[in-house]
């Protein structure tokens, strides 16, 4: 019975040790799964898409798993990718399909063994295979928009110019989410949809509504062209009208509406001209 | 009890080559049945020409399989997406953690049923061949213990299977749908692995002799045949999670069972496996020997105990020595496989399990190493060698050292303000791969360096060129150490991806280090002089407790290593294919981890000691009244 005692002590020591430096001496990280759902795509300027990519790069995208050049090594380091990507259609190894700096990025992102960097294929295929994942595969699933974003972020990040078109909100048909999270309202289809979809007629005066919080649209087409209604929108800061105190428009029309929503909206104020 | 040394030399010597021919089938198995190209990555053809080929095939092969893919979507459907409400919850469970815990259970016993036949065969082999009763007792022994370990293993997977249906019913459907002929085939197996089993204990005595003591093991091989197949069986379904094969992306079953088998990485989970239950195995047969040392009331038990003791010792290190190496081979696969899957395992948010594993892996060779050092005071002769102890213990803890040193730092801002970085100065490249690598290598040598004094210890050389033979075993370990460093230092200053592969340079040295200071041992020591019979039973007790330890690390050891394993795949049931939408989908801390693994191994060790108690038990009779 003592012997018995003895080696039971001897592995519960043992194992509280183990537990205990397991708890306390190293930190402990929980990765929680990524959203099912895909990024929202709202209506937003070139910034703010930009903005998105490079967000979608650190984050969603798991792109600097890989592209930091902290890591040493283990994926190519994407520095100036706008004068790169054209660079790269010149390659005598390139047998992509891309004619442009931009489609070069997006094959890059979809068909990673278009082309590979001399170095950083599997090993044993030459370099003619990538290891890296197709970005809108399951593992990772970026939408177009998403990956337009990523190739605005690459193209502007080292001082190239942005030419992937704004998100229309027609790049992709929003599914419901996959797993846990709620789906996503959906897209309004007409301007009067987005009004009361948004609240819009709880301060202002416009169509069926009577608010008296904010300024009477009713004849705002007439005074403001659709590139100050757009903005207006999108950050109502920037736009103050005299006798309305600032702050009371919500600021994030821009993260929730739609790009399709919000050209409605901006097409409806500019034909409303009393 | 005293036995003949050089007989018990050669025997062991004997043994460890079967153990290790046998570790040889698995890789034989794989490479037989998977092409060599896949296996080795080797360029038969040029790149150019390789794709060409693999268009053309491509477009013949998707031309024929064109009108079947509809067929095929019709048959098979694709993975479900699931949503939290399609989880079933039962009132008082926890899905995830009563999975995890019985399938940990299921898994510690499963392993120690199927590596005890393995080695069990070998020392009956070697009795055979020595025609030396003891080892057949021993390996009778052996089997009993695993008898009990059987019916649990059984047991427990019956529990696994109905949890498995209960809490994640659409998870088993989809996986029924692919693996369901090998699921029959699998349970059948477990009715011929029984028959096999039964036969091989309740036969022990009635073939003991003769051409019945062959038939008896070959029963001992069918055995373990069967068990193999088990093992490989289940580790498909395991390895198709991390890493689907014979399914499309959306999951639909190509309805080739083979090439869901076949996945990329399952050769090297079947062979890491494969020598990590022996390890295991021979540890808790140790852990028995020494519970049964430390209760013995005579000097013949003691000996006996020692002496298993010390062969279950011998066979979880043999098996613990090129299981980093199987380890490197699965790291490589998963980084073949997926880059990223292989970065969250390195680099992300497991890279901290590796210190813990660190730990666990110094107390395995410092508690194997101690154990042979307290073996060394029953060989008379011995205290030429001990004088190296010291040294060889400074080495093995400034290595284990360096696996322990993390790369990242947890500091406080303020920390972090004065010493610049996350990482330490000096000690920051001691938490980088290459320094990791190196320290295990030469971890491992040394270890091999307290074998080979110990099996000195008893002996005393004859051979004329004795100063030249131990002169070129110096140059061996000096030149092959000065090049596992010197390739250590040489991959900081390489790409990541160039890096990865020079730890297999360092492996072919170690072994080429091995294999080399063997030979000339052997040759060295040929018709060499006894110092004197070895005592067995003359041990401390602390050595028995140092066997104990290494059990429990073992099991925990292989409890964390199941759960990193497990949860590379982070919120997916099968990888990229098939999403966990539970609302345990969160990959757990390393300290929930730990909790649940130390729990399932407070849970093992109960039953473990009731399995020993039941091997005590069943040994007494009532006496007469």
């Amino acid at each position: 019975m003592q012997t018995f005692i003895k080696i039971s002590i001897i592995a519960l020591i043992a194992l509280s040790g183990y537990t205990l430096f397991a708890n306390f001496a190293i930190p402990q990280v929980r990765p929680a799964p990524p959203p099912a759902e895909e990024v929202t795509i709202g209506a937003m300027s070139m910034d703010q898409y930009i903005a998105l990519g490079k967000k979608i790069f650190e984050g969603k995208g798991t792109c600097t798993l890989c592209h930091n050049p902290l890591l040493g090594g283990r994926a190519p380091n994407l520095v100036n990718m706008h004068n790169t990507s054209e660079e790269r259609l010149k390659d005598p190894r390139y047998k992509g399909k891309a004619k442009t700096g931009e489609e070069y990025l997006r094959e890059s992102e979809m068909e990673p063994s278009a082309f590979v960097v001399a170095g950083f294929g599997k090993p044993g295929t030459n370099d003619t295979e990538s290891p890296m994942p197709k970005i809108d595969g399951p593992a990772v699933g970026l939408k177009p928009a998403e990956i337009n974003a990523v190739i605005a972020y690459l193209q502007t990040k080292d001082g190239g110019k942005a030419t992937v078109p704004l998100p229309t909100g027609k790049e992709e048909s929003p599914s419901p989410a996959e797993g846990a999270a709620e789906a996503a309202p959906a897209p309004a289809k007409t301007a009067e949809d987005v009004i009361k979809k948004y609240g819009c007629g709880a301060c202002h005066t416009i169509g069926a509504f009577a608010g008296v919080v904010g300024p009477n649209l009713t004849k705002v087409g007439a005074k403001r062209d659709e590139a100050y209604l757009r903005g207006k929108i999108l950050d109502p800061k920037s736009r103050l009208v005299p006798g309305f105190p600032p702050g009371v428009m919500p600021q994030d029309f821009g993260s929730r509406m739609t790009a399709m929503e919000l050209e409605m909206l901006v097409k409806y104020l500019k034909a409303q001209k009393g | 009890m005293s036995f003949n040394k050089g007989k018990i030399i050669k025997r062991q010597v004997l043994a460890i080559t079967l153990i290790f021919s046998l570790m040889l089938v698995v890789p034989l198995i794989a490479a037989v049945i998977t092409p060599v190209s896949k296996v080795f990555n080797t360029e038969v053809v040029s790149a150019s020409e390789k794709a060409e080929k693999k268009e053309a095939v491509e477009a013949v092969a998707s031309k024929k399989e064109e009108g079947k893919e509809e067929g095929k979507k019709a048959e098979y459907p694709p993975a479900p997406k699931l949503k939290e409400k399609d989880y079933p919850k039962i009132k008082g469970y926890n899905s995830r953690i009563s999975v995890w815990i019985v399938a940990q259970i299921h898994l510690f016993f499963a392993a120690f049923v199927l590596a005890v036949p393995i080695f069990v065969l070998v020392i009956e082999g070697v009795g055979i061949m020595t025609k030396d009763e003891r080892y057949d007792h021993m390996a009778h022994e052996f089997i009993k213990v695993s008898m009990t370990a059987f019916s649990i293993t059984a047991t427990a997977g019956g529990i696994l299977a109905f949890m498995l249906v209960s809490f994640y019913p659409d998870f088993m459907k989809y996986l029924a749908g692919i693996f369901g002929s090998v699921m029959i085939i699998y349970a059948m197996l477990f009715l011929a692995e029984s028959v096999c089993l039964y036969v091989y204990y309740y036969g022990w005595d009635n073939m003991r002799y003769g051409n019945r003591k062959w038939a008896h093991l070959t029963v001992g091989l069918m055995l373990n045949v069967v068990g193999m197949t088990i093992m490989v069986l289940s580790n498909s379904w395991a390895t198709f999670m991390m890493a689907p094969s014979g399914v499309d992306a959306s999951g639909v079953f190509t309805g080739n069972v083979w090439e869901a088998i076949r996945g990329p990485l399952w050769n090297a989970v079947n062979l890491h496996r494969f020598i990590a239950n022996i390890a295991y195995g021979g540890s808790v047969v140790g852990a028995y020997a020494a519970f049964k040392f430390l209760s013995a009331k005579s000097k013949e038990d003691r000996a006996h105990y020692d002496w298993m003791g010390y062969t279950a010792n011998i066979i979880a290190i043999s098996a613990l020595l090129p299981l980093p190496f199987a380890g490197y081979w699965l790291t490589k696969e998963i980084y073949a496989y997926s880059q990223t899957m292989g970065i969250t395992l390195m680099g992300g948010a497991f890279a901290w399990l590796f210190i813990t594993q660190a730990v666990l892996i110094g107390a395995l060779f410092l508690s194997a190493n101690y154990y042979l050092w307290c073996g060394m005071e029953r060989i008379k002769g011995s205290e030429r060698y001990t004088k190296y102890i010291k040294y060889i213990a400074m080495v093995i803890v400034a290595c284990f050292l360096v696996w322990f040193t993390p790369h990242t730092l947890i500091m406080t801002p303020m920390e972090q303000k004065a010493i610049g970085s996350q990482h330490h100065p000096l000690l920051g490249p001691f938490g980088l791969m290459p320094a990791k690598n190196t320290a295990v290598n030469i971890m491992i040598l040394f270890t091999f360096l307290s074998f080979t004094l110990y099996k000195r210890s008893s002996k005393i050389a004859t051979v004329s060129w004795l100063k030249q033979g131990v002169a070129a075993e110096i140059a061996i370990f000096a030149v092959g150490i000065a090049n596992i460093v010197i390739l250590g230092i040489y991959s900081y200053m390489v790409p990541s991806n160039i890096k990865v592969g020079m730890s297999v340079p360092q492996v072919f040295t170690t072994l080429s280090i091995i294999i080399s200071v063997s030979i000339i041992e052997s040759r060295l020591f040929k018709n060499s002089k006894s110092t004197g019979d070895i005592e067995w039973g003359k041990m401390p007790a602390r050595s028995q407790y140092a066997l104990i330890l290494l059990a429990v690390s073992f099991t925990w050891l292989m409890g964390l290593m199941g759960y990193v394993r497990s949860a590379i795949r982070q919120h997916w049931h099968v990888n990229s294919i098939m999403r966990d939408s539970s609302p345990e989908a969160f990959t757990p801390t390393i300290g929930y981890a730990a909790n649940i693994v130390s729990i399932s191994t407070i849970l093992f060790m109960l039953l473990v000691i009731f399995i020993f108690w039941l091997a005590q038990f069943a040994a007494k009779k009532q006496a007469e009244h």
